[in-house]
Order: C-alpha cells, then structure tokens, then sequence
C-alpha cells in the first residue's frame, strides 16, 4: 500500500476547444451570480459567443497542425477525425442557435411562477429574465462535444447526461404557452432519464463482458469472450436503445413532437441540429469502434429500426396540423435516412469512408436547414406568440413572398430536391448504401421520401396558393440576428447544394482516417 | 446456466408476488375513495393543476435538497481523495482544487440568489 | 451503309459550342433578374424573357452550324465546365451532338415563338413578368436537362422543369383548382423521379459513373438482369414526365396552367424529356429485350388511350391533352422499337412540337377571342370570324392526323412502319391509333371552326393581334414542311447516326406500302365519320349522356378514379391510422390493459394525467423488441 499512483496524462491541448466551452460556461453562472441583473445578457452575449468562435479556432488550428491519431486523456476522449469534424460543425450550428436565442421574447421571465398567475404578470412586468440561458445553452454544447467524442462508455454517458440536463431545463422556458411548455420539460425529462438508464445498464453489461469500459478494448473482447453472449447481446442492445433514443429513431420517436412543440423555438433549432448531430457521432463511434465485430448482429436490427423510422417519420408528418411538430416529425424522418449511412458500413475501409463522409456532409446539410426553418418560424407571430398552426401560414406567400420563398426553399431542401444541400446529403448516404449492397432500404428510402415530398408540398402550396386569412399573422421585422441566420441557414443551403465539394472533401478527410481505436 | 437457476427462481418469485398483490388488491381491498387517496402524493404539495394565479410553488425544500446534493458529491470524492491524497501527489491536489472549485461555482449562484435565506 | 455505331466524344472548347453554356446561362439569367429584380422590372419584363430566349436560339443555331462542319464521326463534341464530385461524376460537362442540338434548336426555337406570343396572350395579366421568368426558367432547365453529359446534371434538369411545370400549371393561383392540378403534377412526377433516381443508384453501382461516356460505351458489361432493371426504372422516370400509362394522369389537369405554358411545356418539349431519355440511354435499352418490350408496350398502351380520351373531350384543352399523351406514345413506341426508331421518334418529337404548339396557341386564340370559355360545344363557325387562326390550325390539324405530304405524315408513318417491321400487333394497334386520331382531331376542328355559332351572348370572337398570329404562322410553316425535309432521303437518320447510331439498312420511304394505305384510309373514315356526328349534324350545347364508352373515355378512362383506389384510398387510410395511432392507439392500449388489470378504468384514469407514461410504455416495448430482435438474429 505504499508508492504513487502514476498520474493520468491528460493532453489538455486537444481537449482545450470543450475545456473552452466549459470554461465559459461556468464563468457564466459566475456572472448569474454576481452581475446585477440589467447588465447580465450585455456580459452573456459576448462571453458566450466568443468561447464557441475560440473553440471553433482552436479545432482549425489543430486540424491543420494535424489530426491526432491516439486518444487523449488516458484513451477515454477520443479527438480525431470525425469528432473534430463534428465539433466544428456542432460549435457552428450552436452559434447560430445563440444568435437566435438572444432575441428577446422567446423565453418567459418567471418559470416557477404558475402559468397566468399574478406573480407571472409581475415578472414580465418587471422585465424579468432568465439569462441562465446563455450558460445552460453552453454547458449544453459542452457535453454535445464530449458525447461523439467520447471513446469510453462512462464518459459516453458523462457527455449524454451533461448535454440533456440543460436541455431539459431550457425546454421548458418558453414564454408563451407555459403549460404545453413544462410539459414537455418533465416528458423530455422523464423520458430522458428513462432512456439513460437504459444506456447506464447497456453499460453494466458490457462491462459485465468485456470487463472494460473502453470501446477499443470492447471491440478487442468480441470473439475472443466466449459463454457470455447474453450480455453483450443485452448490453448491446440497451446501448442502442439510448442512442437511438436521443436520435429519434422508431419506436422511441414519441417524444420529439412533443418536446420540439413545446420548447422555445431557438431552443428547437439547437436540439434539432446540434443533438441529433452529437447522438450520431456517438452512435458510430460505438456501434463500429466498440461493437464493429458484432455487425452481423446489430445491422439487421437497424435494418428494421431504420425503416420504421423513415416510413413513421414521413407518414405521421402528413396529419401534423402544426409547424413545429410537423418540423419534428421530418426530423424523425431523417434521422432514418441517416441510420442508412450507418447501415451501409462494411467490411472494406473506402465502404466505412464514403459512408461516414457521406453522413457526416448530410448531418452538416441537415442542420444548416433545420436551423434556418426554425428560425423562420419564430419570425411568423399571431397575437398569442408564434403562429404554429399550419392554418395559419395559410397564403403567406402574398403576404411576405421572400420570406415565404425561403421557407419553401428549405422545405424543398428537406424534401431532397437537386441544387439544395439536402439532394447531395441524401445522395451521399444513399450511395454508400447502394455501394454497401443495402438497396432495399435505399428504396424504401427513396419511397419515404417520396412520401415525405407530399407533406413539404402541401406546406408550400398552402403558403402559396390558398387566400390568406383576413386576421392572418404578421411576419415580425427581424432583429439583425435572426436575420443573419435564415440569411446564413440559407445561403449554406444553396451552396452545400451547387457546390458542395469543398465540405464534402472535408467530410470525407475527416472520414479517412476512420475513428482512432 | 446452472449458476443462473436460482436467481431465475428468485426473480419469477418475486414478479409473481408483485403481480399478485397488486391484482389481488383491487378485488379483496375495501373501496372507499376519496379526494385525498386519488391524489398523487407528493411532498404534501398540491399537484398540479393549481388555480390560476395560486401562487408560486414553494421551492424551499428543492433547494435544501440541491444544496444537499452539492455536497453530498464533494464528500463522496473528497472521501477517497483524503485517504490516497499522499500517493495520489501534486496531480490529486490540483484536481482536487479545480473540483472544489467547480462546485463552489454553484455554491455562490445558489447564495447570490438567496438560497440560502428561509423567507 | 454499315450500323453506326455510335461515335466517340472529341472534347471542344472553342466556338459557339465551346460557349454552348451560354444557351443555359442565358435564360438562366433572365429568370433571375426577373424573379429578383421584383416590381421594377414589371415595364420591360417580358422583352427581356424574350431576348434571353431568342439569344438562346441564336447561340443554338450557331453551334449547329459550326457542328455541321464537322465530319460526321466528329461530331459529338464534350464542353466540360467545371471540376465536381470525384468519382460520381468528375466533370460537369455539356454534350453538344445531333440529338442534342437538335432538342435545343426544338426548344429554342419553338420556346422562342411561344415567348412571343405569350407577349399578346398575358398582356392583361398583372403578373406578366413573373410569368415570363418561370418560361425563362423552365427553358434553362430544359437545355441543361438535354445538354447535360452525365445523369446527375441531367436529374438536375429534370427536376428543374418539374418545379418550372408546377409553378406555370398552378400560376393562376386564385383558381383552386390550378393549385390542385398543380400538386398533383409534381406528385406524380415525384413517382417517376424516384424510379430515376434508383436507376442512377443502380447505374452508379453498376458501372461506378454518371456520365453518358462512362456508362453507355460500357452498357455491354453489365448483365441482362441488370440492364433490364435499370432501362424498367428509366422508363419509370420516362412516364412520368411525360405523361405515359400508368403515370399519365396530371398532364390532362395541366391544362389548368395558361395556354402558351399547354403548348411549351405540355406538349412541345418537356412532356418529351421521356422520350430523350429512352433514346438517349439507348444502349441500355438496346441490351435488354425485355426491357424494350415494355417500353413498346407502354407506348401503344398510351398512344391509343390517349386517342381514346382525345374523342370524348369538349374542353379543347384536354382534347388536345389527350392527343399530345396519344402522340408521345408513338414517339415511346419507336423509341422502343431500337436503333430503327430512334430518329423516327425524334423526328415525330420535332415535327410534334412545332404542330402541336401551332395547335396549342391556336387553341389559346380562339380562348382569347371567346372569354376564355373552353367548351367546344359553344365554339362553332369561328372560321370566317378568325381567319388566321383557323388556317394556322387546320394545318396543324392535317399534319397530325397525317395529310399526305405534310409534317405528321412522314415522321408517323415512319413510326408505323418501323413498328410493322418490329412487331405486326405493334404496327396494327398503331395504325388504329392513327384512324381515331382521324377522327377526335376532326371532332374538334369542326366543333370549333365549322357549323352555326353556338357563342355565349357576351362572345364577340375576334382575330387576335400580330403578336399572336406571327407565331402561329411561323409554327405553321414548320409544320407543313419540316417533315418532308427530315424523312425524305433519311436526312435526319443520317444525322442523328453519330449521337444514337442506325439500322443496318437504311429504312426507304415507301409512300404506297400496306400500312400506310391503311392507315390513310382509317384516317379518312375516322374524318368522314366525324363530318356525320360533329360537321354535317347539329352540335348540341351540353354534351349528350352519351354510351357506356363515351363515359368511360371522359373520365379518363378511370384513371383518376384508379389512382384514388390504388393510392389515394390506401394513403388515406394510412394517415387516419396515424391519426389514431398518434391520439388513441397508444394510450388506448395502455388503457386497456391498465383496465383490465385494475378492474376498473374510470377510476384508475382519474389518476392518470399525463400521456408520458406512454410514452415510456412504447419505449420499453421497443426496447423489449429490440433486445428480442438482437437475439433472434444473433442465435441465427
């Protein structure tokens, strides 16, 4: 019992782009704490932006210093290609969500006070606000770096629980509609929680197994075990279960519609693309780090996952009567065609490349649209707040063409349509699927989206050629942010969709060298 | 498999017993409902919905209780820190302080927002 | 004279064909300051989407020229732009050959005059220039859809005239139904484009490109199996863009759309797209029976029911519809028949556009001179009333019902007999097409032009302005002599041998075979037959109820109402078990079985707030599938 323990070697430079984040985001709370509150968003704003635009730098610097090839920090954070990737594009995606964000209006002053009591009235009154935004939003970006990263099952499950706790919370601080609001807080909450502990007893399993929690070492441990397969069948299966359910996939999609509704919009922006695009980095890095060997096992289980999303997706998107949900269930939808990519993995490395290369573009394409529509939808306001109900967008083309026009542009990009990002994306990951000898699905999942064409038509010919209503909502001025966003959303729309082979040689550098064991 | 026979008894006995009781109970039980047995319990704080304008929730307790869990997980690692602090070195200290740290963060927002007084 | 084969592609740079992008970017450009530059440019609007289409035509004709400087073997030449995707498709390029260029001196051409007119056919229409955009927009489509050198830009093109189609067809937004014939266009279209977009999978899996030069020459390593899947999902794309059996629905509700877009786009060019993609993949085609015989199936299928549909319409409009699905389906036919028929297909293509847009803007003038009423049944005697229109048509009308020496009798007797040679059904069926062609464009011209006047009282029909009657003219010259030009001495075969190869032997035009005797006779009964009914006897002004087959041409021969049971219905119910699946299905389950376990319902819902637990419920249940799922395939 005596000697040192040998300290752990911890490669602080390459962990400096989440240790920046995190960093501001306690300073935050510190300003939570201590600035008078009329100056707290003046201090908020710029910490918050300048700690993603560092962290951003930070990334560029290292990848043109060059992409480390060994995990850091004992082998538990992995930073290599894709993750770095994926930072980039989450760190971007979440300043853009924050330029939003900052908006006033979006989020309510007083979230214990009961929904339209006195005390509310009060806070608005009194000009009340959450500015605990900026820091939760931070620490929310925070564990969504860590999460793809992380390439040790418990520091997996660090990054999901410090990524959603924030999130639970700023579901649940719109302004207008408390109620629907809080309630969909406590299911994302409930549901959540729910579903993590499915992952923490994945967990325990593989454990169980492999007697490690490092997904190199897991993956070594396939084959060589012997007599244990229900474990790692169970385990493997529970993992899946909670990475699938922070994507979205079917049959644990129940909960999006509600919580994409019911949260502040910017809010939505940012879970729509920067948790979706955080629980695919994580679902590849252990499905093919971890549990690569088990391919034959888990893909036919996708196989079925996939389809089932791509199809619930498309087909309960048509009934929606509300934008919002309508936005979510396209988002459920996506989140299949990407499980294709996943699908299409092989054994052959340039398969595994054009495959993650082609979701990682189609996770860039997707997020820029999604951000952007969001953003449109908190431009749309009735008296009561935003106008959500699809009535209500009724001949908005007459009213605001332009914006109108870009709404249906991004629509048309989440339908598919060439000269959008949203073609290349589908065609990357559909490719790689019809390479990978999985045309089946890729027809099932032309068909969905065939399907899923229909409701984006039915918005844009609603919008375009239906009378509009005589009490019909107005389309509020922007501020210069929200502008700047549909504005940037947009133009990345058009670009990723003309030219899209600048990011895609990114994307697939970033896919070349796989993800580090 | 052998190994596992006793604890698939075990668990069948006990999902049996669970199942048991609670379907039994519906029919043996004395059925006397009234508004406080359909109530959820929880903390003696009325459930939702309240009327409008009832008033803000009593928070009190949640915040004893978070501060409670702040350092509840400080003791936990402090707790096999202090015991191989001398093996652990200079590296255990200064991640010991960036904790400590960390948590006091949380410490002075809960003060600064006045956590700490009762009323 | 040997089979062609089809000649290799020389890269070229310099020229009117080195400039070829300017044909695409130009009307490009139009559209663009047109849709941007918003209410400013309303004053000048329409000169400039003039000018942009006539220069397209200019840049056109001078590469032709220059092309026909080149010998024969020579002249497929390859414009690369600019580098792209590597691996799918290296360069974007354009393919300037015979087929090609002659689909852009088509679309140029005829765009041009159609642009002209529209000048006079929307001048009271406030939203002229937005108007003369989406035209502007759809003809860049077009170009780069035909001049494309890989089937990547081509699926660019394709999409771009879908979206240009939609917004024309539903450009009279107040009319309901506009808005719904136009949705319904791009949702059938949709169909097709999905079948296009699975062969190019298939294709790119296949041969590992997207360009017309690393796929076609290479069409000979691929299997049977392949290629037939592949030519069977192209003729998917084909149907629908160009209205064929089963995907033919939207093209008779397009007529929604205003008359010069009917004549452009629904039935000169872009309803053609499906035929250039047939014959342009022809060596896909060409290795496959199977295949071929589908596609020569589809195309009698459709050329008769849409003759069968053309003989029940009074909307001019849709009788002219049907025509154009009858006519695409010869041009299907032939280019199903294989290398004989290709330049027969394409010829007919040609001589269709230019008959059937003079028809289509004669149609559009006579509409302009009546209030806009289509009915044929209140149409009557307008020959002496518009001169000029009525000459314009009637020669419009002898070319397609193949008058001898004119236009349509050349390019479709050259498909009858190319097809008689191919297959004696094929060739019979075709010849009986041509006969009720006779008779349903007859029908239409004496309802229209002949007998007493059956006006509304606030008709005061008149000869439309020059603007309009130009054009018609124009139009009308091409189709009464450009038939004999191409045909005659195989001109256009010879041409067109480079880009889609040729027969082993030259066909010879023979104008006094047995098929074309026949089919001139049945052209003639068909005529006299509608002289009885719609010339000589008296027109009632709402349409008799008609037999049992009258009833079934005018409904579409139930295609609408087939649609709606194969796929409408079943959408329908699809989405009312989401409804119920999303509202009730779930929580109704949970109910249940909280019911029957509690005994109660009523009271154990009492205490149920929240739908979360559902929620958590299919979690659990899809958890529990999934681990089952894991096993099942693991213990496999």
């Amino acid at each position: 019992m005596n000697g040192t323990i040998p300290a752990p070697t911890i490669e602080y430079g390459m962990l400096a782009p989440m240790l920046v984040v995190f960093g501001a985001a306690i300073v935050g709370v510190l300003v939570e704490a201590f600035a008078p509150r009329y100056l707290r968003s003046a201090i908020h704003l710029p910490i918050t932006l300048l700690s993603l635009l560092i962290s951003f730098v930070l990334i560029v610097w290292q990848w043109v210093e060059g992409v480390p090839t060994k995990a850091a920090a004992m082998g538990a954070i992995a930073v290599d290609g894709p993750a770095m990737f994926i930072w980039g594009t989450i760190l971007v995606l979440a300043f853009v969500s924050v330029l939003l964000i900052k908006d006033e209006g979006h989020f309510v002053g007083a979230a214990a006070a009961v929904p339209g009591s006195a005390e509310e009235e009060q806070a608005l009154y009194e000009g009340a606000a959450h500015t605990e935004v900026y820091p939760l939003v931070l620490f929310a970006v925070g564990g969504m770096m860590l999460f793809p990263a992380a390439n040790d099952l418990l520091i997996a499950f660090v990054g999901l629980e410090v990524m959603s706790l924030p999130l639970y919370l700023l579901c649940g601080l719109a302004r207008r509609r408390r109620l629907l609001s809080q309630e969909a807080a406590m299911k994302y909450f409930l549901l959540g929680a729910f579903s993590s502990a499915f992952f923490l007893y994945g967990t325990a399993m593989i454990y169980g197994y492999a007697n490690s929690l490092d997904l190199a070492e897991i993956g070594a441990s396939l084959g060589v075990v012997g007599g244990q397969d229900m474990l790692l069948y169970i385990g493997g299966a529970m993992i899946g279960v909670g990475l699938l359910f922070k994507i979205g996939a079917a049959p644990f999609q129940a909960w999006k519609p509600d919580v994409y509704q019911g949260a502040p919009t910017p809010i939505t922006a940012l879970m729509a693309s920067g948790t979706l695009i955080a629980a695919f980095g994580a679902l590849l890095r252990v499905f093919w780090v971890a549990l690569g060997g088990l391919d034959w096992n888990w893909r036919p289980v996708f196989y079925g996952v996939a389809i089932l999303t791509m199809l619930g997706g498309a087909i309960f998107a048509i009934t929606q009567t509300d934008i919002k949900r309508m936005l979510a269930y396209s988002s459920i939808a996506h989140g299949g065609f990407l499980l294709i990519g996943v699908i299409a993995t092989g054994s052959a490395p340039a398969q595994n490349t054009s495959a993650l290369s082609g979701i990682l573009f189609y996770l860039v394409a997707y997020g820029f649209t999604t951000v952007g529509a969001f953003a449109v939808v908190t431009m749309v306001r009735d008296a009561g707040g935003e106008a959500w109900h699809l009535s209500r967008w009724a001949g908005l083309g007459k009213r605001s063409p332009l914006l109108a026009g870009v709404f249906a542009f991004f629509l048309l990009a989440f339908a598919g349509i060439p000269l959008t990002s949203g073609f290349f994306g589908k065609y990357a990951v559909f490719q790689a699927a019809v390479t990978g000898g999985a045309l089946p699905l890729v027809i099932v999942g032309a068909v969905a989206s065939a399907v899923a064409a229909f409701f984006y038509v039915r918005v844009i010919v609603l919008m375009f050629f239906s009378d509009p209503a005589a009490d019909g909502p107005s389309v509020v001025l922007p501020s210069r942010g929200t502008a700047a966003v549909v504005g940037l959303a947009a133009l990345a729309t058009v670009v990723l969709g003309v030219f899209p082979q600048p990011v895609l040689d990114l994307a697939h550098s970033a896919a070349q060298s796989l993800f580090v064991r | 498999m052998q190994l596992y026979v006793p604890i698939l008894v075990l668990a069948v006995l006990a999902a049996g017993f669970a199942v048991f009781s609670v379907s039994i109970a519906p029919f043996t039980g004395p059925k006397r409902w009234n508004r406080a047995k359909l109530d959820a319990y929880e903390c003696g704080i009325e459930p939702t919905p309240q009327p409008v304008g009832g008033g803000r929730f009593p928070l009190k307790y949640m915040i004893t209780a978070m501060l409670f869990i702040v350092f509840d997980i400080e003791i936990i690692f402090l707790y096999p820190w202090a015991v191989a602090f001398d093996k652990l070195g200079l590296f255990g200290l200064v991640e010991m302080v960036l904790f400590i740290v960390t948590v006091l963060v949380a410490y002075a927002y809960v003060w600064r927002r006045r956590g700490l007084d009762w009323d | 004279m040997e089979a062609a084969e089809i000649a290799s592609i020389t890269q070229h740079s310099g020229g009117a064909i080195g400039a070829a992008w300017l044909m695409i970017a130009l009307p490009l450009v139009g559209a663009a300051v047109l849709l941007l530059g918003g209410r400013r440019t309303d004053k000048f609007g329409h000169l400039l989407g003039v000018l942009m289409a006539v220069a397209s035509f200019v840049v056109a004709a001078l590469a032709f020229v220059q092309l026909l400087g080149f010998a024969p073997g020579e002249r497929r030449r390859g414009v690369s732009l600019f580098e792209f995707i590597p691996g799918l498709v290296d360069k974007v390029g354009l393919l300037v050959d015979p087929l090609s260029i002659s689909f852009c001196l088509l679309i140029t051409g005829v765009g041009s005059l159609i642009h002209v007119y529209s000048i006079g056919y929307m001048a009271h229409d406030p939203n002229r220039r937005r108007f003369f955009a989406y035209l502007n927009l759809f003809v860049a489509a077009m170009l780069l859809l035909v001049l494309a050198d890989n089937y990547l830009a081509l699926f660019v093109g394709w999409e771009g005239v879908g979206l240009a189609s939609y917004l024309l067809i539903g450009f009279w937004q107040h009319k309901p139904s506009a808005a719904t014939a136009a949705k319904k266009a791009f949702i059938v279209n949709r169909v097709g484009d999905v079948g296009l977009l699975i062969a190019m999978f298939t294709i790119f899996a296949t041969f590992h490109s997207l360009t017309f030069s690393g796929v076609l020459d290479r069409a000979g390593d691929a299997s049977q199996g392949t290629l037939t899947a592949i030519g069977l999902l192209l003729l998917v794309g084909a149907c629908g863009k160009s209205a064929q059996l089963p995907l033919q629905s939207w093209l008779l509700d397009a007529m929604e759309g205003p008359t010069p877009v009917s004549a452009l786009i629904h039935a000169a060019t872009m309803v053609t797209a499906g035929v250039y993609l047939i014959v342009r993949s022809g060596p896909i085609f060409e290795g496959t029976g199977t295949a071929q015989l589908v596609v020569t199936i589809v195309g009698v299928a459709t050329l008769l029911a849409g003759a069968i549909i053309g003989t029940a319409k009074d909307d001019i409009k849709k009788a002219l519809a049907g025509s154009t699905m009858s006519q695409i389906g010869y041009m299907v036919l032939a280019a199903g028949v294989g290398p004989a028929g290709y330049a027969f297909a394409i010829a007919h293509l040609i001589t269709h556009g230019f008959f059937k847009a003079d028809m289509f803007l004669g149609a559009g003038s006579v509409m302009h001179a009546m209030n806009d009423e289509v009915d044929m049944r209140k149409y009557g005697g307008l020959r002496k009333v518009m001169p000029i229109t009525f000459a314009t048509f009637l020669v419009g009308y002898l070319a397609i019902i193949g008058f001898p020496l004119l236009s349509g009798y050349f390019t479709k007797d050259g498909i009858i007999e190319t097809a008689m040679e191919h297959s004696a059904v094929l060739g019979w069926l075709a010849v009986l097409g041509a006969g009720i062609t006779g008779f349903y464009m007859s029908r239409l011209v004496f309802m229209t032009f002949f007998g007493k006047k059956r006006w509304d009282a606030k008709a005061h029909p008149h000869e439309s302005p020059a603007v309009m009657t130009v054009p018609l003219l124009l139009l009308s010259i091409g189709s009464i002599a450009l038939g004999a030009y191409l045909i005659l001495g195989n001109r256009f075969m010879i041409f067109l041998s480079p880009a889609v190869g040729a027969p082993e032997h030259l066909p010879e035009f023979h104008p006094f075979s047995a098929p074309g005797l026949a089919t001139l006779a049945l052209v003639a009964i068909g005529a006299a037959f509608a002289w009885l009914r719609y010339g000589a006897a008296e027109v009632p002004a709402t349409a008799p109820r008609g037999s049992f087959l009258t009833t079934f041409a005018r409904r579409d021969l139930y295609g609408d109402a087939l649609n709606e049971a194969l796929f409408m219905r079943p959408g329908q119910w699809l989405t009312r078990l989401a409804v119920f699946f999303d509202n009730r299905g779930v929580d109704g389950l949970v109910n249940g079985l909280a019911a029957s376990i509690g005994g109660s319902s009523g009271r154990l819902r009492r205490v149920q707030t929240g739908f979360v637990r559902s929620y958590a419920l299919s979690i659990f249940v899809g958890a529990a599938v999934l681990v089952g799922a894991w096993f099942v395939v693991g213990n496999l």
